[in-house]
């Protein structure tokens, strides 16, 4: 043959954005809204995600789909809550991917979900970086990490739609200056929406269940918004 | 990071332009990496060597073109290069910006006999 040269100018990331893309066409089909849940480990994912879940019994039907290196500890808190989970263990892998994503909408019953809600594995990089097709990104930051950390992690902050600041029950314990953190985040990413709750306490919580079910409405009129 | 899993689909599409054109053996590969990509070179190298034994990508080469990242400041429009992940603006320096290049990862080329 001789040697030949090929123009390939293909993208190495493309299979991943590709599957994060029939995730969603599969959601929209069903009309169910998907949400990515990041944070770090321990700020709280699976207690909000447990006080939703109680606050939405009759509201929406949620599912979850739970994302972990290892255990089912997660699936199983949510599955007292006579909801449908999945729990999906990577393995060792750092974050979740479309592909995984996918299996798990396969087990879920579909026809009767309006929300499904994404429990990523506990991790600040390498969760924002993979696309699982979602309509939402929500990032959740506790107290006691600290108001540095949008500059640390600027990826995850300039993705993110809705900000949440989670532990605000022990703020005075904290040197943590919301001011200064919304400044942050603000300038990474100006329409961010950040909101200040307490997964153990309730407090702030119903301006998020109001930002969840307007998403869903959103999606529902068919406007929704795009995140990424 | 992540060079184990951008190999494997590295080489899945390597594989398929190759026998595209009915080649049998792949000798060198040129990839455009965007510094905000994260990828590490000796690392996609090594995983590179070890996935491509017994393929027709066994023994390519690997070479490698950075794109620096270039980012536009949002409060005064500089458009300048970031220095190690630094998204503060030199000149008004907010933190506000928006990224023109730097994320990139694809394969330019390859040859292939």
């Amino acid at each position: 043959m001789g040697i030949k040269v090929l123009t390939v100018k293909e993208d190495l990331l493309g299979a991943n954005e590709e599957k994060a893309k029939m995730n969603r066409e599969l959601a929209e089909k069903y009309r169910i809204l998907l949400v990515n849940i990041m944070s770090s480990p321990g700020a709280g994912k699976t207690s909000l995600i447990l006080q939703t879940v109680k606050n939405f019994k009759n509201r929406a039907r949620i599912a979850v789909i739970e994302g972990d290196v290892a255990s089912t500890i997660d699936a199983e808190k949510v599955g007292t809550l006579s909801v449908p989970v999945v729990e999906i263990n990577t393995g060792g892998g750092c974050h979740l991917d479309a592909n995984m994503v996918r299996k798990g909408l396969e087990n879920l019953p579909l026809e009767e979900t309006d929300i499904v809600l994404i429990e990523n594995v506990g991790n600040l990089i390498c969760t924002a970086e993979f696309a699982l097709g979602e309509h939402k990104k929500v990032m959740l930051l506790s107290v006691p990490e600290g108001h540095d950390k949008p500059y640390k992690y600027p990826l995850m902050f300039s993705e993110a739609d809705l900000v949440l600041v989670n532990k605000i029950d022990v703020m005075p314990y904290f040197d943590f200056d919301l001011q200064t953190f919304c400044r942050a985040v603000g300038a990474l990413n100006p329409s961010a929406k950040i909101l200040p709750i307490s997964a153990k306490t309730g407090e702030g919580l119903d301006a998020w269940f109001r930002w969840l079910e307007d998403a869903l409405l959103q999606l529902r009129k068919g406007a929704h918004g795009v995140s990424s | 990071m992540h060079e184990q899993s951008i190999v494997e689909a590295l080489l899945g599409l390597l594989v398929k332009h190759a026998e595209r054109v009915g080649a049998k053996r792949i000798l060198k590969i040129y990839l455009v990496v965007g510094e905000l990509s994260g990828i590490v070179e000796e690392a996609m190298e090594l995983y590179f060597a070890f996935a491509s034994r017994n393929t027709i990508a066994e023994g390519a080469a690997l070479f490698f073109t950075r794109v620096p990242a270039q980012l536009r400041c949002r409060s005064c429009g500089k458009v300048f290069q970031s220095e190690r992940h630094n998204y503060l603006c030199p000149d008004c320096k907010e933190a506000g910006v928006d990224i023109l290049s730097g994320r990139e990862l694809y394969v330019e080329r390859m040859e292939v006999e």
